[in-house]
């Protein structure tokens, strides 16, 4: 174990797409415990460091292993499928129409009713995203596909993204 | 009779003696101190008797000083000296106080943060404040009859950099080490959370004299877990006070002028504010030249008056649920801290929003000094067995200028700290050879809506084609909430790292001139406080390894021992004998850089320990 570890190996899970989240925010904890820098504050300044560096450390993986979209584009590039790296932001054009259609309706939303309307249906999609991203990584490791779902859900979470910062001009 | 035992210099016969470590609540309207003592929190009270210890500095003409009780009692007669409120000014520019025509005294436009202009020249907010700081350590001190060994004290969960950056300088001038900045409403959830057992979400709605901080955490068995912060830094109680003198007066038709009027103004303001907490209408009276005020109140106009106020707490309390994903309903309960939540009109708005009346058992002026004496304790090691841990969060985001004056941002809000981030950056010209980089914080996408941090070069880079350089720029959030930031071009290894402070802060060599100016008369005691500091420096040094190896001394081989060994006789042999404190330090730094591959041995071996037994079958 050590610094260069992957996120899956720090925190002792499989390096699988689902994930026990309850188990997942355990371990954090539990690692936390050991490598805080509060842990260490009488312990002089080398400690100091190399527990801010760990804990520093452990709260990135934490942070990538929760986030579906994070944990996916990682597994992907951990099987050669570097979602950014492949340069291939060619979506189907079925999907980009679909966005196009959404980022309308956001636009032209004037009530929070509008964009109740518009979050569910982009948490509809985001849902069916997710039930893919399972299908492709865990159950066919097929990573071209996975990193393709993956961009999709990008979109769909500057959309969400969005709705939200919309919603805050609202009130 | 036995003979006393001395003990040689760094070699503390009793490691495990309790050391004496407060928590300090330094408020915008008042101050306390509190310590854990026989097990239990509790605020420690001055000679009177009083625990709060109003966050007021009086500067006399022709010379001497009040601080607190004194100096508020005789704010009417030296206005323009009495200086309340100083907690809204750290680390702010002239342009970012609200309200600085109210004040009695008089600010003065300086490059980064404020000054106040005072019978006794020019002082800086971390000066005024520092008095506050060392007047509680003297309490504290004078409690325990020993050298306090360290402090945790709190800043609203909403300051930025600058301000957090402002208060630890001010403990510095105090001569506080200070263990830990901790977020208010985090240490009023582990006095409130350990007090009442609690498990679950949690909301801490805490409305000070000046400051507004809304946190939601999860406790989970000792594990105080920030999930989402918010708030506003120039929000309090202060601003209520203002809001109900400025209606009374237009009211009245009067107007103010000198800055005797403004403190008898400001001073029925929040009495009227006080007593309408309990009855529904008040005579608000102000003696002003040339004539006095006299105005029935009712609570129905304070809160007409103040409605604008209320409703931007509410507006923030709604934005921290949908930073934390939740619905109100999640909540299990909020507790109010602050003076403030004493108005019926807030706590009522809090109970409407959540649906649930908010819980105000604790005494909610206290309850913050409590939680960081709690905190203090554990992190002096006088709780080893303590559970206690905090996972606190970034309350703004934080970034880097790029083209067009646009914010890139490096780590968003609401991040776990200690955190760090990095962000590749490239050249915008052929054969560019430096970078400037410009670090802000703040929510908003234009740089000049959000607050300027530092500024700083990378220089050297080898000329390349524009776009060919890859500069990964790195962000390091420390568990105080503090910014470093470092930039590092990946092909030719050119490097720059800034502590995030200069173009605010004040420079080590304007604390050194402040601690001679207040705190001592010569550059001998400057030197002579130095070496002091250098000292105790390096006994922690030298007694924190020490304790390492006793514990996990079988991780070294014998020619890494025997380095350790080494540097230690070597930190010994200068302490004792050096009167040079920068060689004290250098030695001290040469211990701590030779034991850090022992200490992140001890660390894998922790980590190893955490998970044996633990792995998920399939793995």
């Amino acid at each position: 174990m050590n610094l260069q570890s992957t996120d899956f190996e720090l925190f002792g899970l499989p390096p699988r797409f689902a994930l026990d989240r309850a188990a997942l925010d355990e371990r954090w904890r539990e690692l936390q415990r050991q490598v805080h820098p509060d842990r260490f504050a009488a312990e002089g300044a080398a400690a100091q460091r190399v527990a801010m560096q760990w804990s520093a450390r452990v709260n990135e993986a934490y942070r990538r292993l929760r986030e579906p979209l994070a944990r996916a584009a990682y597994l992907c590039g951990l099987n050669g499928a570097d979602v950014q790296a492949e340069r291939n932001t060619a979506m189907s054009p079925e999907f980009l129409m679909q966005q196009m259609e959404l980022r309308e309706a956001l636009e032209d939303a004037a009530t929070p009713q509008d964009l109740d309307e518009i979050d569910r249906l982009s948490a509809s999609m985001h849902r069916e995203a997710l039930q893919k991203l399972e299908q492709q990584i865990d159950a066919e490791s097929n990573w071209p596909q996975a990193a393709q779902t993956v961009r999709a859900l990008m979109f769909l979470d500057k959309l969400a993204h969005d709705i939200d910062r919309r919603r805050e001009r609202l009130g | 009779m036995a003979l006393l035992q001395i003990s040689e210099p760094g070699q503390s016969p009793d490691p495990h003696q309790r050391r004496v470590a407060v928590g300090i609540d330094l408020g915008t309207t008042h101050s306390l101190v509190a310590a854990v003592r026989h097990g239990v929190a509790e605020c420690l009270p001055d000679a009177e008797g009083r625990v709060l210890l109003p966050s007021v500095v009086q500067y006399l003409t022709g010379g001497g000083r009040r601080i607190g009780h004194e100096a508020a009692a005789q704010a009417a007669a030296q206005a323009e000296n009495t200086i309340g409120s100083v907690k809204r000014l750290m680390g702010r520019g002239l342009a970012d106080v609200v309200g600085a025509d109210k004040l009695p005294y008089g600010l003065l436009d300086r490059p980064g943060m404020v000054a106040v202009d005072t019978a006794h020249g020019e002082k800086s907010p971390v000066e005024i404040s520092a008095e506050i700081l060392a007047t509680l350590r003297q309490r504290a001190e004078d409690s325990f009859d020993t050298d306090l060994h360290g402090a945790v004290i709190t800043v609203p969960a909403y300051f930025d950099d600058a301000q957090r950056q402002a208060t630890k300088d001010a403990a510095r001038l105090a001569g506080i080490e200070v263990l830990r900045l901790l977020n208010e409403p985090t240490a009023a959830a582990i006095a409130y959370g350990l007090d009442h057992g609690s498990e679950g979400v949690y909301a801490v709605f805490d409305l000070g004299g000046g400051t507004f901080d809304v946190s939601i955490l999860r406790l989970a068995r000792g594990v105080f877990e920030v999930i989402a912060t918010g708030g506003d830094s120039a929000l309090g109680g202060d601003d209520y006070d203002r809001a109900l003198a400025d209606w009374v007066l237009a009211q009245a038709g009067a107007t103010v002028r000198t800055a005797t009027d403004k403190a008898a103004v400001k001073a029925a303001a929040r009495a009227a504010k006080e007593q309408l907490s309990t009855s529904n209408t008040v005579a608000f009276q102000a003696d002003l030249t040339p004539t006095s005020v006299h105005f029935d109140v009712k609570v129905t106009d304070f809160e007409a008056a103040t409605a604008e106020l209320t409703a931007r707490c509410m507006a923030a309390v709604r934005r921290v649920l949908r930073d934390a994903r939740l619905a109100p309903g999640d909540v299990q309960g909020v507790v109010m801290v602050g003076g403030a939540t004493r108005m019926p009109v807030v706590r009522r708005a809090v109970a409407e929003l959540f649906d649930r009346e908010p819980l105000t058992d604790l005494n909610p002026d206290e309850v913050v000094a409590l939680g960081a004496a709690i905190s203090a304790n554990q992190l002096a090691g006088n709780d080893a067995e303590g559970e206690l841990l905090l996972l606190d969060v970034i309350p703004l985001s934080l970034g880097l200028e790029t083209m067009g004056g646009l914010v890139e941002r490096i780590v968003p809000r609401n991040q776990t700290i200690p955190t760090a981030m990095a962000q590749d950056f490239t050249t915008y010209k052929d054969g560019q050879t430096a970078l400037a980089l410009h670090v802000v914080q703040g929510e908003r996408d234009l740089v000049q809506d959000c607050r300027s941090l530092a500024r700083f070069e990378l220089r050297g880079i080898p000329p390349m084609a524009a776009g060919a350089a890859r500069i990964r720029v790195t962000f390091t959030v420390d568990a105080d909430g503090l910014l470093n930031v470092g930039a590092r071009e990946q092909t030719s290894g050119v490097e720059a790292r800034i502590d995030v402070k200069p173009s605010y802060g004040l420079s080590d060599e304007q604390i050194a001139q402040m601690l001679q100016d207040s705190f001592t008369t010569a550059e001998a005691d400057v030197k002579a406080r130095a070496l002091v500091e250098a000292r105790v420096d390096a006994d922690r040094m030298l007694l924190a390894t020490q304790s390492a190896l006793a514990a996990d001394g079988a991780l070294l081989d014998e020619p890494e021992r025997a380095d350790i060994d080494a540097l230690m006789l070597s930190l010994r042999a200068i302490v004792a004998n050096s009167q040079d404190a920068a060689a004290i330090e250098a030695a001290t730094e040469a211990l701590a850089h030779g034991t850090e591959a022992f200490a992140a041995a001890r660390m894998n071996a922790g980590i190893q320990k955490a998970l044996s037994g633990k792995r998920v079958e399939s793995l």
